[in-house]
Formats: C-alpha cells, structure tokens, sequence
C-alpha cells in the first residue's frame, strides 16, 4: 500500500480526525516505494527496493503539544494512535512560540512532479541502465562505479481546522564516477529527473568517461587566485553540501535579526534589500516549474509558491518560521525545496572558447564551513580539473583545496551559462574571477 | 535531497530545519512508553524463518533477515524554551539474499511472514535481474551459526526511560548557565538512540541485539552587536554508547585540560552545566581573542579534538571498500592501496599505533555482533607507525587474502542494506607518564585545539584543513590566551609522521562521530575515536579571517 492515491489518504485522515478530542489535530501520512542499483569496478556491487508508509497524529491541548506514530492502518491501532499523542500533550510544556494549526489552504497544481512512467521501473530497468555504463567502460578499459536510485512517494495532511494537502511525485538521480585502470585519471557526470524518458546512463557515463581519459597524468600548477568555471555539479551537489545550497540555507530572516548571520546588520536588523551580490545574480524558486517541479507544500502545511530570493543582485525575501514571521511582522515565507538560479544562453563550451587563462572545475568535494560570519567555506576539487589557456584545454591539473565564500564569488562574476539540472534544482555554470585556491592536494 | 537533509543533521548550526531526512528523526514520532515496548524473540524468529525459507525457495544459496525497531528521541532547547521534541520509532524488516551468485536486497514496513516471504521474493528477483549483467559472482567468507543469542548494551539506566521532564530541565540549566556567563545565544540537544535488531541468516544464526548510543550537545554564542561580529563555542562533551549515566557528571571522570585554559576532558560522564559556563566564557573570548598569524606551529591536540582527525585521515582511509574501489564514486578511495601498504612506507612515526575494535565499552561501535552476524572483536590497524591491516568484511576477505570478516557490516535501519562501516579506530596512549601539562612544557611556539570546528579532507585522504572549536596560544612552554581564525592544513602522512609525544593512559578519552555518513543512499552510523592529548610538530597554520562586502 505504499502510494496510496489522494481519496484513499484522505479516507485514512478522516477517520484518525475523527477519534480526536483534541484542541487541533493535525494528520501526515507519507509514503515511499524505490530502488537503487550501486556499482563499483565495472560489476554491480549491491541492489535493493524498500516500501513504507507511516502515519504522524499532532495532538494540541492550547500550547501544549504531542504527536504520535504509527505504520498499521486498522481502526484499533489508529484509534491507540491518536490517544497516544494526546496524552503526550498534557504532559507537555506549554511552547511560548505556539502557533495555531493553519486552516484551509490554496495549493498550486503540483501534478507536474509525478510521472507515471518513473513510478513503474522495474529491477530490470535499472540493471539495464547500470548494465549500459559498465559495458561502455569496459571497451574502453576503463573503470565505472555509479548509484541509479528512484523514488515515487506521497505526502497526504489533514487537520481539524480544515487544512487538506496531497501530492505524489518520482524521482531517479543517477551519478557515475569513471576511473582510469592506472588511477591517474577520473571522471564524473550527474543528472537528476522527474521523467525517466530523459535518462539515458550511457550518455552521462560518455562524459565522465572522457574526463577520465582526458584527467590522466595531471600537472601541478601553483595554488593560488585564478579565474575558474565552475560546472553546474560543482555549485550544486544532490550528495553532499555545496557553495549554492550553503548560501540558500543561510538566507533565514530569524538567525539575521539575531546578528549571527551573514545577513546580520551592524548594530542590529537584517540585511534585506541591499544589494549584497553581482547584478546578473537572480535566484527564484517555483514549485511549478517544468525543469524542477517541486513540493506544493512545506512540511507544516504552507503553501510553497513562486518567491524570488534575490533579484539582480538585492536580498528580495529571506524565509523565516510561522512564530518568528509574526513577531518580526514580515511576510511568512517557508523554506524553499529546490531553487532556479537565471542565467544566460552561453554553454560550457562558449564559455571555455572566451577564457584567455583560468581552469575548469567538474566538481567540488567535502565542502565544509569554516567561518559562519562570511559564509567562508573549504573544500577540494575533484574528478576533473583541466587549464585552460586561449580558449581551449590545454592540460588537466591536479586538484586543489579551496578557501572561499559564495558571497564574493558571486561578486566575482565573469560570466553565466545556460542553466541545467542539478539535484533538484536549475543552475548555471559560473565564471568566477580570483577564486581562492590554497593548496594542492595529491588525490585523483 | 536526503544527503542535503543529512549534512544538515550533522551540523547543530542548522538547527531542527533540515532534520526530517534521517530515519526516525522527525519523521515518525512516538511516545516513550511505546519505545519501551519489545517484540517477542519467539514471534521474530517465526518472521526470519518465513523469510529465510522463501528466499531459499526462490533460489537464493544465502540469505540472512533483520528484523528491526529503531528508535530514537531528540530534545531541541534554546535559551529559555524547548524547540521540539521528537520521539521516533520505524520498525521494519530488510532481507539480503545471493542468489547466482549476486546480492539482492528488499525492505518492508509490513512485518508478517507473507510480507516478509513477498520482500524475500522481491531481494531474489533483484539478484537474478543482475546476475544478467555480471561477470564476477560473491565470494563470501564462511561464517558459523551462533543459534539463538544475545546482547546488550551494558547501560547503567535507559535514557528512554528517564522523564523527557527530568531531560528537558538538565538542558534548560545548562542553557541558564551559558546565559549567566554571558551567551547571547544557546541551543542544546538531546540525542537518544536504541536499536532493537533481529539478525537471521541461513548460516544458523539468531542474534537479538539491543543498542544504545546517547549524544548531549549544545552550540554556545556570543554576539557583538556593534561590531557585528559573532563567534560560537560547541559542547566538549562527546557521544557515546552509554545510558543516561552518562549525563550524571562523576569527578573521577573529569580530566584537567591545560592549566590557564579552565578546560575539562571528560571520560565516562559529562558535566553539562561546568561546560556550557565556561563554553559562554570562552565564547565571549572568542570575541576578543587575537586573530593567528599564519605559518609553522607545534599543535596539541585534545582528544576531543583528535579523534575527528583520526576519523577522516586514518578511519576512513583502511575502510577495505574504499581501498578497493567500491567507493569510488561517492566517499572516494584512498592512498592506502594494496600497493601502497605492499610498499611498507611509514604511515605515522613510530608512536603512532592504531587500534580498530568493535567491543571497546562505552565506545558507539560496540556491538556483540555485526550486522552480518559475526562476532565482534579487536585487531591492529597501525603498528609502530606501519600499516598491517584494514577494516573488513564477509564479501571481502578472500579479495586480500584472508579467511574472515572483522565484523564491521552495519546498516542503519531495518530498510537499508547493510555494507563494510568503521570500527572504533583508536590512537594508543603513550607508554611513558606525561600530562598535558608536561607536554606544553616543552612546546616553545604552538597552539593547543580543543572540540569540534569545521573538517575537510580530499576523496583519497591526503589533504586535510581542520579547525577546532577553541584555541590556545602556547608560548615559550605555557598557555598564552586565546586565539582565532585557526585551521591547519596538512598531508596525513607528513602529518601522522610529525607526531612527537603522546599523553599518557590517564589522559584517555573517547571522541565520537554520531552521524557519520557513508554509501549510496546515503547511510549514517555512529563510531567513537579514543585517545590522548598529542603533540604534532611543524605543522601549517592558515588564518580564516575573511571580509565581505
């Protein structure tokens, strides 16, 4: 019974609202069924499917909250379900930032999310796919290891103030790292999709595969500020944080009132409305995006809609919690699931052929904070670094850590690519000037 | 999307925001009386043998089930009020199967012997759909049945048990305390975790098995809000795989740091109220504190500071599977090839002794049988600063040689597949008597690190940059005020073989990752790092000082 369709959800919903006796009630069921195949030396290395659905009841007394779980559906253990949270509340504390349930809602069509042919893979879909990537490497003597996983899932909320949400979606990501036998060389290509029709393993493991070939026997060059392009799978990792990400998750308008942001204002406030980046930098997010399509609602309920985050350069919204957007008296903006960074028609190409000296980055690697109050972050290069001289590659390079923020990146702009695809969400590639290698590191 | 989720949990910066992405976390919450509840061994078995027949029908020549309830409860304070208090429970059954010589592998919530026979089906037809594409069948280490056993945790008192009440108060003082001692700003958490796990295999074996691992934690800061600037001080206390006494401090368990820093080291239980005072005093410090010039430094490190840099730079880089490959395209490889270790170069200097051992009490990897169904034990990884072995486990012992698995297979739910994960990877303590206080003695320019700070190192463990969560100035033999904007950059072979001194045994303690993630999907398990303060010479200093617009 893992997806269950909107009237058999709410059906369920219904009945466990019914058995309240609480103040409010609130209701999620949530539902998954997927697989994945994991692959390592051009053989499949493990393979599984999981299937779950569970039930969450938040049972309110006033300010006093409880919530409770169950994974069985039968009236008996639904009913035992919803008496369980309520006597969590009473014993609870009263929360000083207690917000009622919300009330009835207007979603936006997220119908775009879920594609019926992603939902039907079978084991034979995927092994075919993995089986594509292994043979491609094993002709031309090199090595794959590579992770295809999907997903269908659905999330259906119910509560006694009349608020009503569904939504079902499919996901599959696909990664695939190609190593020379030597392991001089290595190669990587990522993609992520809602409809499978555009997946294709062998094409994805072609470019990973040529980076690997093209990697091998790496020059050492200074470490040092040099002019780079960053591909899109170095911005935005679906497996790992990233310099994107870590500046989206940083865009909360509490931890800024509270001065312990890099959008805390001296002597108090938030940075809002300045200009803080490069005016070519524009980042949205919209759940019903034909690239992205997303989640219609966020976790407590709201709806999820078209909000720009910065617009040619100027912080334009910061996202906050219920209780902190009423106290601060701005607008109640959750956070959003992916996001759509604008660029322009460039591509990877172009943007290599106009680069009189700089380097190519595929990909960035275990990027971690180093200094919350500028955004400074560190991390390695990986999986190929090529120089770039006169508008062509010239020699692949070895790998280099970075120390750098995404917020002088960003005012480091050279130039903007074509946006694609990257785990969830549109990002360009970005030519950045005077980004901040500080040493090299001997890893391939 | 669930790894972003994941890094998200690993770090208290972010708050309760992205926690919905972990097992449990979040997701499922349930009340504590229902946590407390176990299933019948006997009803188990029924369920692992419904499965282990239907996978053997089916085709399969092994097959082993893991019935599992995880559960796990985690308080969210700030200051003056509790965030959120999530109890969570997920109960399910996986089933790993060979059959043409291939793994399978299929999950269910729904634990009854058709649901369980339907999944075994399903990890068979899995295996076969593969066997399609492959060239190499599992060669997998032989294994004895151990028939119907047990083990446990040996907790003091189940913190499952304890009032959230009790839990919610302990937390909010400490909270207090830091607000005292000036905090602008605290949270603190309470991570609880019990794993109730059923392992069956068609080698004979029915292990059930109850895990406990609990993680007091808190993020101290201070603001200046004239100068804008801010600066956060962690707890110091460490994760471990103990009960609720771990929360009831004892002095025999306390450990001076070095004198003129008011630092404490805790071994088997933490003083979360004397920390979170002295984290809000340090904090202010950091304020103020002189930003470090860069260059060549003496460092001595705490073990609570260590253990994260023997994590990344010795404990991953002897896990087998990276070694060989199978990691290659998410976690990476690593230098320490077969062809490397075949060399017999130095890893470390002589002092530098690694030990990996999945019984150590106290530690977050002890377990009385992996998740594969073998016994546990301890074994050398580093001797006299030369590699002589790496973390193993059943699929992988005939690749190097060798007849049996080290017992290190974890899976981190009923519904993940189970593979090779970290032992605990401990540093020996030094054979001769010496304090910390006696090793700054002898330190003329250098810096003492204590706690978690920001931790990076490269897909084949070579290059690192570790910060800390408080440093010292030493000079000239003694500690000489705070420092910031500290981090050090090294290579783990210049860096193991700088080691110069190692504090003596009773400077010992335990440092834990409890969220250590790993594979595709991702998986997080938990694994503690013991060792002493030591002394690493000549090492490169950087300044992370930054401006931005």
């Amino acid at each position: 019974m893992a997806i269950l369709t909107k009237d058999e959800a709410q059906a369920i919903l219904k009945k466990v609202l019914s058995f309240s006796t609480a103040n409010e009630c609130e209701a999620t069921l949530t539902g998954q069924m997927g697989g994945n195949v994991r692959s390592a030396r051009n053989a499949i290395s493990t393979a599984g499917a999981v299937e779950n659905v569970q039930l969450n009841v938040e049972s309110r007394f006033g300010k006093r909250s409880g919530m409770a779980t169950c994974n069985e559906f039968d009236e008996a253990t639904l009913r035992r379900c919803v008496q369980r949270a309520e006597e969590i509340a009473k014993l609870a504390p009263e929360s000083p930032e207690y917000m009622p349930m919300l009330g009835p809602q207007q979603y936006l069509d997220g119908g775009k999310a879920y594609v019926q042919s992603t939902a039907d893979i079978t084991p034979d879909y995927r092994a075919q796919q993995t089986a594509a990537s292994l043979q491609l490497c094993e002709k031309r003597k090199l090595s794959s290891a590579g992770f295809l996983n999907d997903s269908t899932g659905f999330v259906a909320k119910r509560n006694s103030k009349g608020l009503e949400a569904y939504q079902r979606a499919t996901t599959l990501e696909y990664s695939v790292t190609v190593r020379t036998p030597d392991g001089t060389g290595s190669g990587y290509a990522t993609a992520d999709y809602n409809d499978i029709s555009k997946f294709d393993a062998g094409r994805l493991t072609q470019i990973a595969a040529d980076k690997a070939s093209g990697s091998m026997n790496a020059k050492a060059i200074e470490p040092g500020r040099y002019t780079v392009i960053l591909e899109p799978a170095a911005l935005v990792a679906n497996t790992d944080a990233s310099l994107l990400q870590a500046l989206m998750g940083a865009m909360d308008a509490r931890a800024a009132d509270e001065g312990r942001s890099f959008l805390s204002k001296k002597g108090g406030g938030n940075r809002k409305g300045e200009k803080l980046f490069d005016e070519r930098v524009t980042i949205y997010s919209d759940p019903t995006s034909a690239d992205v399509p997303d989640q219609i609602f966020a976790n407590d309920g709201r709806p999820q809609k078209k909000v720009t985050w910065i617009e040619k350069g100027v912080v334009k919204n910061l996202y906050s919690s219920r209780f902190w957007a009423q106290k601060a008296g701005i607008p109640d903006i959750p956070p959003p699931g992916g996001w759509i960074m604008e660029g322009g028609t460039q591509s990877l190409q172009d943007m290599i052929k106009g680069t009189a000296k700089g380097i190519l980055v595929t990909r960035l690697w275990y990027i971690r904070p180093v200094d919350p109050q500028t955004l400074l972050y560190t991390g390695l290069t990986r999986d190929g670094t090529f120089y770039i001289e006169n508008g062509r590659i010239k020699h692949p390079v070895k790998n280099f850590r970075f120390n750098e923020s995404p917020i002088v990146m960003l005012n480091n702009l050279e130039a903007i690519g074509k946006p694609q695809r990257v785990g969830g969400n549109m990002v360009p590639p970005l030519k950045i000037r005077e980004f901040n290698f500080t040493s090299l590191s001997d890893a391939v | 999307m669930k790894r972003r989720e994941f890094v998200g949990l690993t770090s208290l910066a972010a708050g309760a925001l992205f926690l919905p992405g972990f097992p449990g976390f979040g997701g499922t919450p349930v009340d504590p009386e229902r946590l407390l509840e176990g299933v019948d061994p006997a009803l188990k078995k029924r369920l692992a043998d419904a499965a282990l027949n239907a996978a053997k029908s089916a085709g399969a020549t092994y097959a082993d089930v893991r019935i599992g309830r995880y559960l796990n409860q985690s308080i969210f304070t700030r200051e003056k009020q509790v965030q959120n208090i999530s109890s969570g429970e997920s109960f399910g059954a996986g089933v790993r199967v060979l059959a043409d010589g291939n793994w399978g592998f299929a999950a269910t919530n729904t634990v009854t012997e058709a649901g369980l026979a339907k999944a075994a089906q399903l990890a068979v037809a899995i295996a076969k759909a593969n066997a399609k594409v492959q060239k190499e069948k599992v060669n997998l280490a032989p294994q004895q049945g151990y028939g119907e056993v047990s083990w446990k945790t040996p907790i003091v008192q189940n913190a499952f048990e304890v009032p959230i009440a009790q839990k919610v108060e302990l937390l909010l003082t400490a909270n207090a305390k830091a607000l005292e001692n000036g905090a602008s700003f605290v949270n603190s958490t309470l991570f609880q975790i019990n794993e109730q796990k059923y392992f069956a295999s068609t080698d004979g074996s029915y292990i059930d098995q109850d895990v406990h691992r609990i993680w007091p934690t808190f993020g101290v800061t201070a603001v200046d809000r004239a100068t804008g600037k801010f600066r956060t001080r962690e707890a110091l206390s460490a994760p471990m795989g103990m009960g609720y006494e771990y929360m009831m401090p004892k002095a025999a368990d306390k450990i001076a740091g070095p004198a003129g820093t008011g630092l404490i080291g805790y071994k088997n239980s933490y003083d979360i109220l004397e920390d979170a005072a002295l984290a809000a005093q340090q904090a202010k410090g950091k304020l103020t504190a002189k930003s470090v010039t860069p260059g060549k430094y003496d460092i001595v490190l705490d073990p609570n500071h260590l253990g994260l840099t023997i994590h990344e730079s010795i404990g991953h880089a002897t896990e087998l599977d990276r070694v060989l490959g199978y990691e290659a395209n998410y976690a990476g490889t690593s230098f320490a090839t077969l062809e490397w270790k075949a060399k017999n170069q130095p890893y470390g200097s002589k002092l530098v002794n690694i030990i990996a051992d999945k019984t150590q009490p106290g530690s977050l990897g002890a377990v009385g049988y992996d998740d594969e169904g073998v016994k546990t034990k301890q074994w050398d990884i580093i001797r006299d600063g030369k590699l002589v072995d790496y973390q193993k486990i059943r699929d992988q012992a005939a690749m190097v040689g060798q007849k049996e698995s080290d017992g290190c297979c974890y899976a981190q739910s009923w519904q993940d597949v189970q593979f090779q994960r970290m032992a605990n990877i401990s540093l020996k303590p030094g054979t001769q008597k010496m304090s910390v206080d006696d090793m700054i003695k002898g330190v003329d320019k250098g810096i003492y690190i204590a706690g978690r700070g920001s931790f990076s190192i490269d897909q084949q463990r070579y290059n690192f940059q570790f910060g800390g969560t408080v440093f010292y100035a030493i000079e000239k033999g003694k500690i000489a005020g705070q420092l910031e904007d500290v981090a050090y950059q090294a290579n783990t072979q210049e860096f193991w073989n700088s080691c110069a001194a190692i504090c003596d045994e009773s400077d010992y303690r335990l440092f834990g990752s409890f969220f250590d993630g790993k594979g595709q999907p991702p998986q997080v398990s938990a694994v503690s790092h013991g060792s002493s303060t030591t002394r690493f010479n000549g090492v490169n200093i950087i300044n992370t000082a930054r401006k931005i617009g």
